[in-house]
């Protein structure tokens, strides 16, 4: 059962392999309190072989992951490299197996350099056992030179673009010249240049003979660069196939055990009047003159490169950085939004893009995450809160959003990323908003999830709600706008209508 | 199925696990401490320690003060904060409130026009000069964006200052005995306790409650909740600061006198107090009945010492270690419920 592409690619490596598979792990089992994470779970990797981890968030290839990279020791189970049984105690014990992990948080340290980063706890030294910078420079460069990445090895990584970061991530985890590299969801923050300059790298590392774990979300990245994928659904292990074999729909089936006949259930709802004007809304040095008009049930889409201003539009509308000029019209008024508490007391709703960094109140419970936006203006009585009739409306919305946890007082930071964005959805409805603006709303979140998200983004808008939505995913964006918006570097670079958008004609707008 | 309803066991077994509030296992290391002292009392003194209410009483008292600091001190943390200025606010609200509370019977009153004035007075004044301070520590922090680590720390050497600068450094003495009527019996006790269950339903049953904790669990996604971060980090110190004030009066009326040395390193024994109790320096959790139990530790813990006849300089190497273990055995008790 070795797919073509995998034979071939053994072939040119020009390695013949000593173990049929480069690394193995069977029966692995995990357990955390109240879930099994995983559950009797297989992977076989081949040696110069791609292999994708597919799944929902929370079917457990995340634990599958951080098994392999030593940073969970599973309950049972046997984990066996080149046909030897080992046992990983730690990250540091991974690597020395000869097993490194791109994190798809970055775990840089902002106040060192690239080079110092990259060679952390592995610094060349001189004869007099300080570190040689000298040599660590010319060692980066020669990586740098290898992968061809183009970044000044004396650069603080804090001025680093996140993408950037990223890169180096990369780098530092080939200089460990590892067997088996696991990627998780690098591309996240990547923009398409960069994707295609990650995949060079990535054929190059298979070439090698090297075996790379990519765990993605994205369908077309799993057909453009997996040579094999195993797909995992609620802690199990469903099956493993050359990616050579499939369509996207078999593989939609397998993770989540069901048919997903409509991805974008996008309904056209009567457009009502305008809801929010924007004129010439300026943040300085950030974005420039940005108009535009969002009405009643309308969907408006939000295209662009990274960097091109898009959330902080969003940010400026929601008054987290107040603008520097312009007007905000709400219902013809004009209206300063100079505080979130300002735009909330004008039914604003803001889904921002980072879950972790300014959604999740990570350390409280569900109820605690849900609440917080209504208590501004409802719940309250006499700075009391109504405990059990907030207790009952947050359960209701929980329920209606499909969130899946024991109880309200489970820990947001123990649910997985689709559920997380639900109960951060649901923070905002319940404050009963007429201008919601999603950033990102499904970024980093399963195929089940999302549907669930569009659905209701849908119904909200049937409900007569105007949405912006910002999106990186192009699918997404022509799938449930009525309008596209596209940014270019601080500057709107034009509108598209539903009917006349194609993803090329996006392009042309967001790259110029 | 099988999983199914082992699913079902685990949910239950985390329902039943959580019914136990965390402060049990502070309110365990208490009754340890207590026993522990028990035992050696009988073995080395040859009688009871616990079974002294006088010796209780006593113990209780002296923690009182440091107790009432501790409330403030404790939403002040779960903020994410910290205030390192309520031991000298001590000292200052002390010596403040004192020279309005002397009676026309010394003759070397500090106002000799105001004397004999209602205890209302010095009371009110002592919280609303610990009100003020905690209100420019607030806005130090919310405006001007320093660590509240460094702001209090200004106020705590400015405050000392203060209270050294307001009599040239001497005693006010001769107080009413309205006043200090505050200070006798069981009076700082119930205080402390009034204190603590005011701001216990305060945390949890209001709002200002619930954004306290959101903004110590992360700042921006409160801000970005609607909350107004600045004015209620003003408020949260304020509050801390007007405890402070109050904890200087009861200090003031226990000692029937003020100094300007008074409340020297209280702020760190409230913060040990708090800590102890299973609040999170790193701000978002912690709970005021936990603080009441880490005060009464530390009380045990003084007066134990004293009941064994430790001598002094033991006591204070020890305490530090029982600090230190408090919160290495919360930081394992955190990370095994994570993982």
């Amino acid at each position: 059962m070795v797919s073509p592409t995998t034979m071939a690619a053994i072939r040119t490596s020009g390695a013949a392999p000593n173990a049929e598979y480069l690394l193995t792990a069977e029966g692995i089992r995990k357990e955390f309190p109240g879930v099994v994470a995983l559950d009797d779970v297989q992977f076989r990797l081949k040696r110069g072989t791609v292999h994708a981890l597919m799944g929902e968030n929370g079917a457990g290839k995340s634990t599958l992951m951080k098994i392999l990279a030593g940073i969970y020791t599973p309950d049972k189970g046997d984990i066996r490299l080149k046909g030897q049984a080992i046992r990983l105690d730690s990250p540091l014990d991974a690597l020395e197996n000869g097993i490194a992990m791109i994190h798809q948080e970055l775990n840089l340290m902002p106040f060192m350099t690239v080079a110092e980063n990259i060679w952390i706890r592995r610094e060349p030294k001189n004869r007099f056992g300080f570190v040689d910078h000298a040599e660590m420079r010319r060692l980066t460069a020669d990586l740098f030179a290898r992968l061809k990445i183009a970044i000044d090895p004396e650069t603080q990584v804090r001025d680093l673009s996140v993408a950037n970061r990223q890169m180096v991530e990369i780098a530092k985890a080939v200089s460990y010249e590892s067997d088996v590299l696991i990627m998780d969801e690098p591309t996240s923050a990547l923009t398409e240049r960069e994707v295609a300059h990650l995949f060079e790298i990535i054929r190059d590392l298979r070439r090698q003979g090297i075996g790379i774990v990519y765990i993605t979300h994205k369908m077309n990245e799993l057909f453009e660069i997996a040579d094999e994928f195993s797909v995992f659904r609620d802690g199990k292990y469903i099956g493993t196939h050359a990616s050579t074999d499939v369509t996207r729909d078999d593989i939609i089936r397998m993770m989540v055990g069901r048919e997903i006949t409509q991805m974008f259930p996008k309904e056209d709802v009567p457009i009502g009047d305008v809801v929010l004007s924007v004129e010439n809304l300026t943040l300085d040095g950030v974005f420039h003159d940005v108009s535009f008009e969002v009405r009643a049930g309308e969907i408006l889409g939000v295209a662009g490169l990274v960097g091109s201003g898009r959330s902080n539009v969003a940010e400026t509308l929601f008054g987290v950085t107040p603008a520097s000029s312009g007007t905000i019209r709400i219902h013809g008024k004009p209206t300063v939004i100079d505080s979130p508490n300002t735009a909330i007391r004008n039914r604003m709703a803001f889904l921002t893009e980072d879950r972790k960094e300014t959604g999740c109140l990570l350390i409280l419970d569900i109820l605690d995450n849900m609440q917080v936006a209504v208590l501004q203006d409802k719940f309250v009585r006499n700075g009391f809160v109504s405990e059990k009739e907030l207790m009952r409306v947050c359960e209701d919305m929980s329920r209606r959003l499909r969130v899946k946890t024991p109880n309200m007082h489970e820990r947001i930071e123990n649910l997985s990323g689709g559920n997380q964005q639900k109960v951060l959805i649901g923070r905002w409805l319940l404050t009963d908003p007429r201008i919601l603006i999603l950033d990102e709303p499904t970024r980093g979140i399963d195929v089940g999830a999302k549907a669930e998200i569009h659905r209701l983004v849908t119904e909200l808008a049937r409900n007569g709600v105007a949405v912006i939505m910002i999106s990186s995913e192009m699918p997404e964006v022509l799938g449930m706008s009525d309008r596209i918006m596209v940014m270019h570097e601080g500057h709107v670079t034009g509108f598209l209508d539903r009917s006349e958008a194609t993803q090329i004609k996006v392009m042309e707008l967001a790259a110029q | 199925m099988s999983t199914n309803s082992a699913a079902q066991a685990q949910v239950a077994a985390q329902k039943t696990a959580r019914r136990l509030p965390p402060e049990i296992s502070i309110f365990l290391v208490l009754v340890g401490i207590a026993l522990i002292y028990e035992i050696l009392g009988w073995i080395f003194i040859g009688q009871s320690f616990l079974l002294n209410p006088q010796r209780l009483t006593i113990m209780i008292l002296q923690v009182s003060v440091i107790g009432i600091i501790a409330v403030g001190v404790t939403q002040v943390i779960i903020t994410g904060g910290i205030d390192l200025s309520s031991g000298s606010m001590v000292g200052m609200t002390a010596m403040i409130s004192a020279s309005f509370a002397q009676a026309s019977t010394w003759p070397r009153a500090l106002y000799p026009s105001l004397t004999d004035l209602p205890f209302i007075v010095p009371v009110a004044v002592g919280i609303g000069i610990g009100l003020l301070a905690g209100l420019i520590n607030g806005q130090l922090i919310a405006r001007t964006k320093i660590p509240p680590f460094i702001a209090t720390l200004g106020m705590m050497v400015s405050a000392r200052g203060v209270s050294k600068w307001y009599t040239k450094g001497q005693p006010v003495s001769g107080l009413s005995e309205q006043f200090t009527f505050i200070g006798t019996g069981v009076w700082p006790v119930v205080i402390f306790l009034v204190v603590a269950l005011i701001f216990h339903i305060a945390l949890r049953y209001t709002r200002y409650g619930k954004f306290t904790y959101a903004i110590g669990a992360n700042v921006q996604a409160a801000r970005v909740s609607g909350i107004n971060v600045e004015s209620h980090l003003v408020k949260v110190y304020a509050i801390a600061g007007a405890l402070a004030g109050l904890a200087g009066v009861v200090t003031a009326a226990r000692a029937q006198t003020a100094q300007a040395g008074m409340g020297v390193m209280y702020e760190l024994d409230a913060i040990a107090a708090t800590v102890i109790g299973g609040t999170s320096l790193a701000g978002g959790v912690g709970r005021i009945t936990g603080t009441v139990i880490g005060t009464i530790i530390l009380g045990v813990m003084t007066s134990g010492f004293t009941f064994l006849r430790v001598d002094a300089y033991y006591q204070e190497i020890v305490k530090g270690l029982i600090i230190v273990a408090a919160v290495v055995v919360d930081v394992y008790r955190q990370k095994k419920r994570k993982t």
